[in-house]
């Protein structure tokens, strides 16, 4: 009953913000369409990182690849096509990270995460420079705003809906376990390792198509534009902000702070990145557990283990 | 009687301290045996060694038949190997139901939903812990937190049960229930591999022993046997008992 209720009002707001595109102008179609893109990055940031515990700064390196795929193939293979073929290299970078950095710990896995998006940046600067001779692409696509708008939305539906629907399935279940006794879990029988890169790499298709949809937006795209490390950390502090184990947590993060940020930057250009520094510390400082965390435990409702209450996991990998 | 567990001259080396060394022994089917020895004696890393929590230096371990030496723990439990651990390890954040469903989700023929949790509540039942399902783990007893990794461990169904210091902890009224249920479980034609300082269960429990000291075995045999066995009394007691 309370299930069907929350999809229905899932389902009305989904309708009312389909038809969106008709009633405002540009610059709010703008807006929507990077607040979108936002909720998405920061749900699928919480869909591994907050149920798993491991930080990652790799979100940009995934958004990035998303991008620059639609960048080289978009004049070659038909839209969807790119898109499916970025997701595929999405899912190919994650597997292979995954296999080689799950078995790091703690504060090691969020070194290597930031590490990995600069050397996918790096690569790409490299190869554009010294093999194509060119540093930046054009994107020319006959893509109007409302079509990136619709497509981001479908995917952030389908972001939430995929959290919702793991966190009943025996792959959540496993996912608790392992956040609340990794022994304990390998003894009944989970594979730890697995069900880590099953996630991560979920997460990262995710990452990859909110780059590739939202690429033809920018018709100009670089890899210090794509690659800029400020993507993975607002959308870790939006998903921390909102509370990044709960299923709303990231998007009612990531709506207020998109906000913020976007007037932030509009309204002081020069402290910009001060100013966001600062927001960072207020919010680890006073939501250590995000709003719908803070809001539950004002009303004293028992909550399963938080992300920030076990963050770094310093102890022997699985085998 | 066959051996269901056979461990082959195992030893387990931490950089210079060697933890087993060079150990063998035979557990059949259906039997209850104890792993004794004084603290320190290396029994727990040996229990760590069959679930494949740790991997032995060398030396072989197979479980009817079939080697499951330095396998990963996920893959020893498919095969039949379910244990508790020494310090109670429960899941808190979910109810007592819910950690016994999880292991019903994860065994070879994984249960799952409705009969998942028809199942749970028969094992928790089973385990003294009737109708108390809905309850949060973190506010059970110590007793009743045994009770619940108990049922977990037999949700997997295992050939084999290790059972580290399950008595350990309890009340003198606690440790008579205790027994009962691991009685139980022998009746039920259970195999048991259980490390216990608790020499009233072992007497109880178990008809055969292996000692061990400073990680080598140094006594395996009957239980009323081995623990009149002088050389068991001077590494449990010292000098001048035996």
């Amino acid at each position: 009953m309370k299930t069907a209720l929350g999809f229905l009002v899932a389902l009305t707001v989904l309708t009312a913000l389909a038809f969106a595109p008709l009633f405002v102008g540009p610059y709010q179609l703008g807006l929507l369409i990077g607040l979108t893109g936002y909720v998405t990055l920061a749900s699928a940031w919480a869909l591994f990182s907050g149920r798993t515990g491991y930080v990652s700064l790799a979100t940009v390196a995934f958004f990035g690849i998303g991008a620059y795929t639609v960048a080289v193939l978009s004049e070659t293979m038909p839209y969807p096509l790119v898109l499916l073929v970025a997701a595929a290299i999405g899912l190919c970078v994650a597997l292979l990270v995954g296999l080689a950095t799950l078995r790091l710990a703690g504060v090691y896995f969020v070194i290597f995460s930031f590490g990995l998006a600069e050397l996918v940046r790096q690569l790409v600067t490299w190869f554009e420079t010294s093999v194509n001779g060119t540093l930046g692409r054009y994107i020319f696509l006959p893509l109007e705003a409302e079509h990136i708008y619709w497509q981001l939305l479908a995917l952030a539906a389908l972001t939430l809906l995929l959290t919702w629907w793991i966190q009943r399935t025996r792959l959540g279940l496993a996912l608790k376990v392992i956040a609340d006794d990794e022994t304990v879990a390998s003894h009944i029988g989970i594979n730890i390792a697995w069900t880590k890169i099953a996630l991560f790499t979920l997460s990262a298709i995710i990452m990859t198509l909110v780059g590739a949809i939202q690429a033809p937006r920018w018709t100009y795209v670089e890899p210090a534009i794509v690659f800029s490390p400020t993507v993975s950390f607002l959308t870790l502090i939006m998903a921390l902000f909102g509370g990044a184990s709960r299923l709303w947590g990231p998007a009612l993060g990531a709506i207020p702070l998109f906000l913020l940020f976007e007037w932030l930057s509009a309204s002081f250009p020069n402290h910009y990145s001060i100013l966001l520094g600062l927001l960072f510390i207020i919010i680890v400082f006073l939501l250590p557990r995000g709003v719908v965390g803070f809001i539950e435990d004002k009303f004293q409702r028992k909550s399963p283990a938080d992300l920030v209450e076990k963050p770094a996991r310093v102890k022997e990998a699985d085998q | 009687m066959s051996a269901l567990l056979e461990v082959r001259n195992v030893t387990k080396r931490f950089g210079g301290l060697t933890a087993v060394n060079d150990l063998s022994f035979d557990v059949s089917e259906g039997e209850v045996l104890a792993l004794l020895g004084p603290n320190g004696s290396g029994k727990t890393t040996m229990m760590n060694m069959i679930s494949g929590a740790l991997k032995s230096s060398s030396g072989d371990i197979n479980l009817a038949g079939a080697p499951i030496t330095g396998l990963p723990p996920h893959r020893i439990a498919a095969k039949g190997v379910a244990r508790t651990f020494q310090l109670v390890k429960i899941l808190p954040s979910l109810d007592v139901r819910e950690n016994v469903v999880a292991a019903l989700a994860f065994r070879h023929d994984a249960l799952w939903g409705k009969t998942a949790q028809d199942e749970a509540d028969r094992l928790l039942a089973h385990a003294g812990l009737e109708s108390r399902g809905s309850e949060m783990v973190e506010n059970l007893t110590y007793i009743d937190q045994k009770r619940v990794e108990l049922a977990r461990a037999l949700a997997a169904q295992p050939r084999l049960l290790l059972l580290d210091e399950w008595l350990a902890g309890l009340n003198p009224t606690e440790l008579h229930i205790g027994i009962e249920l691991i009685a139980m479980l022998r009746k039920s034609g259970m195999t048991i591999l259980l490390v216990e300082h608790v020499m009233e269960a072992v007497r109880a429990l178990c008809s055969r022993c292996v000692v061990m000291n400073a990680g080598s075995k140094i006594a395996d045999g009957e239980t009323h046997a081995v623990l009149a066995d002088p050389e068991v009394i001077r590494a449990y007691l010292g000098e001048a008992h035996a």
